[in-house]
């Protein structure tokens, strides 16, 4: 597994998105490597949706440059707004955008554990069911590229761990970048290459052992962010029991 | 009882059922019921062009309405308002336009009424033409754009993001609607082409469960309505163009108790 001969998939350098004349992210450089998870973190407002919707060509940057190596991209947006007035299925929603066959269309469901749903409508769907559908529509056709935001809001705290799990099966297996936005610092720590830290412009970048030390990272998230990465080092085979100590801690 | 104008009428009216069918389904989907009204505004205009500078009214009115449509894709994009809103801000602003160029054109008599119903039993051959040839070719592009238009009506960001290009195909969407409204609007009238892009796809709305179904009942429903409307106006000796509406309001009552039955079971 080394790093050097991998292909880049994204490469954003030093770009910026203002509308109504307001600076919503600026100078932000990154870059995804097949097989590898970069994560953008930081406080709600930051610009880290901002940023995925640069990468992906959904914004335009008004400054910089993004290139994309591939065409093959899957994309689960943090939020999806789809008209109820549409009747449309799992399985209708599953071959929006590309045409997967029957059988990646069930291993992709069977992944997020919702091959049940299949022929339901997705106006019946509960939000963490519609969740996982997005998921799994989103790798369905196996990507080169994912970019992932917030992908498991919602999610009940199992099938949470399970979906973290399984995007970072993914990046091993299919050998595809994946650009994550996640609030989970734990996760964020323990699962991921290389780690973004953004608020308005990228406070601090690089691994993960490298931004937990960063001054402004701490500040940014405080003393508890910090710990995380020692708790994730000295218990480095208990993921998941660590995972819950994280969440206790919601005061 | 049988006659030619008869059969041309019925013609004429299949023909704009078999499009209205799935263009009303994406307007239904698209939340863009409130079109019909704005188009027919917009063509008061196109009409008035028409006359004056004598051309032909279909292409003068497509020429009008494509403009409109592009209109409000652009606020769409670059406004905060939601669509029925710069609907409605479209639809006022060409009716004035259309009355102020009227009102400078003193020698034009408008026959509103024709407008607004159109005259179904008076279709001649060239209107048939016009209505099936255009439909063909609308029916034709529409299923060549069908993915990536779909992708884009469920949800804009996906389609962009994973390549699909929404923005082209949503344009060429509020083409084909421009072009619908202007190859029948002489023959049935603004009142009937907007029922018949809405009414049939709503009464398909409840009871499909997916696109595809809808979009074929919708056309099934179009198609009825008109058969039933143009035979009981015959029957009735009632107003066609109206009668073909009322045929689909009924329709639509039916797929109602329907709908209710299924979701007791």
């Amino acid at each position: 597994m080394s790093k050097k001969n991998k292909k880049i998939l994204l490469k954003v350098e030093n770009a910026s998105f203002s509308q109504n004349n307001k600076w919503l992210v600026r100078g932000v450089s990154l870059e995804v490597k097949q097989g590898e998870i970069v994560t953008l973190i930081g406080p709600n407002g930051s610009g880290k949706s901002t940023t995925a919707k640069i990468a992906l060509g959904i914004f335009k940057n008004t400054e910089g440059e993004v290139n994309k190596f591939t065409n093959k991209i899957g994309y689960v947006p943090q939020k999806i707004s789809i008209d109820w007035t549409l009747p449309i299925r799992v399985i209708d929603f599953m071959s929006l955008i590309e045409e997967p066959s029957d059988d990646q269309i069930n291993i992709a469901l069977n992944l997020t554990s919702v091959e049940h749903l299949k022929n339901k409508n997705l106006s019946d769907l509960s939000g963490g069911e519609f969740q996982r559908v997005l998921i799994a529509r989103a790798i369905a056709k196996q990507p080169d590229l994912l970019v992932l935001d917030e992908p498991v809001q919602g999610v009940d705290f199992k099938g949470e761990i399970a979906l973290y799990e399984l995007i970072k099966k993914i990046s091993e297996e299919l050998n595809c970048g994946i650009l994550l936005i996640s609030h989970d610092l734990h996760v964020v720590m323990s699962a991921t290459d290389f780690v973004v830290c953004l608020n308005g412009h990228v406070c601090c970048s690089g691994t993960p052992q490298v931004v937990a030390k960063n001054n402004e990272y701490q500040e940014l998230f405080g003393d508890r962010a910090s710990s995380i990465l020692s708790l994730y080092e000295h218990k480095h085979d208990h993921t998941h029991s660590t995972d819950g100590s994280i969440k206790k801690k919601n005061n | 009882m049988l006659d030619d104008f008869f059969i041309r009428a019925l013609l004429a009216g299949l023909g704009i059922a078999l499009v209205t069918g799935p263009i009303g389904c994406f307007i239904i989907w698209r939340r863009l019921s409130f079109f019909g009204d704005t188009l027919s505004h917009s063509a008061l205009l196109g009409v008035t062009m028409a006359v004056f500078f004598d051309i032909n009214i279909a292409f003068s009115v497509f020429v009008i309405s494509s403009i409109i449509a592009i209109i409000l894709l652009r606020l769409q994009k670059t406004t905060k308002l939601p669509g029925d809103a710069l609907l409605g801000l479209l639809a006022h602003s060409s009716l004035a336009v259309g009355l102020v160029v009227i009102g400078f054109l003193s020698s034009i008599r408008f026959d509103v009424m024709g407008l607004l119903f159109g005259d179904i039993l008076a279709v001649n051959q060239n209107d048939l033409l016009l209505i099936w040839i255009g439909g063909a070719l609308i029916l034709l592009i529409l299923k060549i754009i069908w993915k990536p238009l779909f992708a884009a009506t469920v949800n804009f960001e996906l389609a962009e993001a994973e390549g699909m290009k929404p923005d082209k195909y949503n344009t060429i969407f509020t083409v084909l609607l421009a072009a619908i409204i202007a190859i029948s609007i002489k023959i049935v009238g603004l009142l009937l082409i907007t029922g018949m892009l809405i009414m049939p796809a709503a009464m398909a709305r409840n009871i499909s469960n997916n696109p595809i179904q809808m979009v074929k009942l919708s056309i099934i429903g179009g198609l009825l309505s008109v058969i039933i409307g143009l035979f009981s106006s015959l029957e009735f000796n009632s107003a066609s163009g109206p009668s073909i509406i009322t045929a689909a309001l009924i329709l639509f009552c039916l797929s109602l108790i329907k709908f209710k039955k299924s979701r007791i079971e």
